[in-house]
């Protein structure tokens, strides 16, 4: 590639970025979108085609011996941390499409305090010293602050449980990355820690995903609950309507 | 009764700010009508000490079936085990025979330990810290923060009745993960397998987990 390629290629992402933020500064009025509720799956029967995909592949990639799946050892781990630490410049044009200052502040200087002092990654000084843990955001959150809401649940071939507007999201965020803006081969090797830091993660929750999905009576089910629990946590903090709070002692089915 | 008492509702924006000042304690008092037995401090006294028990669980170097048996025995000590045990069964606990669901609960009991005790081994290293409570229809929710170095502190929420006679948690929710609605979609396919059959999925059960 040229340099005047990279040049375009760049200012077509900067474009791109644009574009977004104009939509965001649009919808920024209306507010986040209300907690969704209940389970919204009316792709099921296909969902349910792509979760057994899922499953063959998890279990050829991490327990083809049938055993159970190992956590990551050192060089897996600190793959993971590099990984990880990519991902911290999306997460701040993210929270700053969110109208979040602080979180962005805490990422940036969590990416230059572990790419200096953190050997690119590996170690995790912000965390560690200087009270900087990872402030976790994506596009689909950036979505739901926008005033989205949550859609249909979809389970995705290999990257698993979501939702119509969490996806809208992953794609978004693989357009906006700047790490899109640096040169194709740094780039290339950036794009490969990310994709070693989503291996990385299925090996360090290894004995929570097996449970799941080889010690559930119907792991569909059950990670389709999962996902959507903790994500409507994420985006809305834990149930603040009493009335959608369920007491087992008041529970007429149970009397 | 509890049902006629109305939940003090405040702004979303302003409840984690109350909560860190005790008020839900205070918003207890105030409340009119019969007051619950149960209060704040003894809710969150319970929570404390069953998260004392976890922590020296965790840390007492114990692994597999060893550290699971304690985690049962702190779960028959702190949990009510037939609340949860009956919302897990839904409709089907009202059509066991006293002698289905006592064996029930029992093997639910063990599962429970085992499923949750291996997930809490990931916790290794982790401290359980009581942060505040808040009444909620008929029962107490004690908010935990469970701190893992150099990671960001997760939220741990346990239910809290004394309803059963006793003061004793019957749920927990892990960053929004919560259990009796995790486990009754479990239990409930689990069953589903079996046909219906309750025995057949106690036998299920023992092994699970």
């Amino acid at each position: 590639m040229t340099f005047n390629t990279v040049q375009r290629a760049r200012r077509k992402t900067a474009g791109m970025a644009a574009i977004i933020v104009a939509m965001g500064l649009g919808l920024a009025g209306c507010g986040p979108a209300p907690r969704a509720s209940g389970i919204n799956d009316p792709f099921e029967a296909s969902n349910r085609k792509v979760h057994q995909f899922n499953k063959d592949v998890d279990q050829a990639l991490f327990r083809a011996d049938d055993r159970p799946s190992k956590p990551p050892g050192p060089i897996g781990n600190a793959i993971g941390n590099i990984g990880d630490n990519l991902g911290l410049p999306s997460m701040v044009v993210n929270a700053l499409l969110q109208g979040r200052p602080e979180p962005a502040v805490k990422n940036t200087f969590r990416f230059f305090i572990n790419s200096t002092l953190g050997l690119g990654g590996i170690f995790d000084p912000a965390g560690q010293s200087f009270s900087l843990p990872e402030t976790e955001t994506d596009f689909g959150e950036t979505l739901h602050v926008w005033g989205v809401g949550e859609g249909a649940y979809i389970e995705l071939p290999i990257l698993g449980p979501s939702t119509e507007r969490d996806t809208l999201g992953t794609v978004v965020d693989l357009i906006i990355d700047p790490l899109n803006a640096l040169d194709p081969d740094p780039r290339l090797v950036a794009k490969t820690f990310r994709l070693g830091a989503k291996v990385i993660q299925r090996k360090r929750y290894s004995s929570t995903v097996d449970s799941i999905l080889y010690g559930s009576a119907d792991s569909y089910a059950q990670s389709r609950l999962l996902y959507l629990q903790n994500r409507r946590f994420e985006l809305n903090g834990e149930e603040t309507d009493d009335a959608n709070v369920y007491d087992p002692y008041e529970d007429p089915a149970l009397q | 009764m509890p049902m006629s008492m109305t939940p003090m509702k405040t702004p979303r924006c302003n409840r984690r700010r109350a909560l860190g000042l005790g008020a839900a304690g205070l918003a207890a008092a105030l409340l009119p009508g019969p007051a619950l037995a149960l209060n704040d401090a003894q809710a969150r006294a319970l929570i404390q000490q069953a998260v004392n028990d976890v922590n020296a669980a965790i840390s007492s170097g114990r692994t597999g079936p060893a550290l699971y048996a304690m985690f049962e025995q702190i779960f028959a000590k702190y949990a009510d085990v037939n609340v949860i045990g009956r919302s897990a069964l839904g409709v089907a606990a009202r059509q066991a025979s006293p002698a289905q669901l006592a064996a029930f609960t029992k093997a639910y009991q063990g599962y429970l330990a085992r499923k949750y005790g291996k997930r809490f081994r990931e916790f290794i290293g982790a401290t359980f810290k009581v942060e505040g409570a808040r009444p909620i229809k008929s029962f107490y929710e004690v908010k935990t923060l469970a701190s893992l170095r150099g990671q960001a502190p997760f939220e741990v929420l346990w239910q809290v009745s004394d309803r059963s006679g006793r003061d004793r948690f019957f749920n927990l929710i892990v960053e929004g993960v919560n259990m009796l609605a995790s486990e009754r979609a479990e239990i409930g396919a689990m069953l589903d397998r079996r046909r219906g059959n309750i025995d057949a999925l106690i036998v299920d059960l023992k092994a699970a987990g």
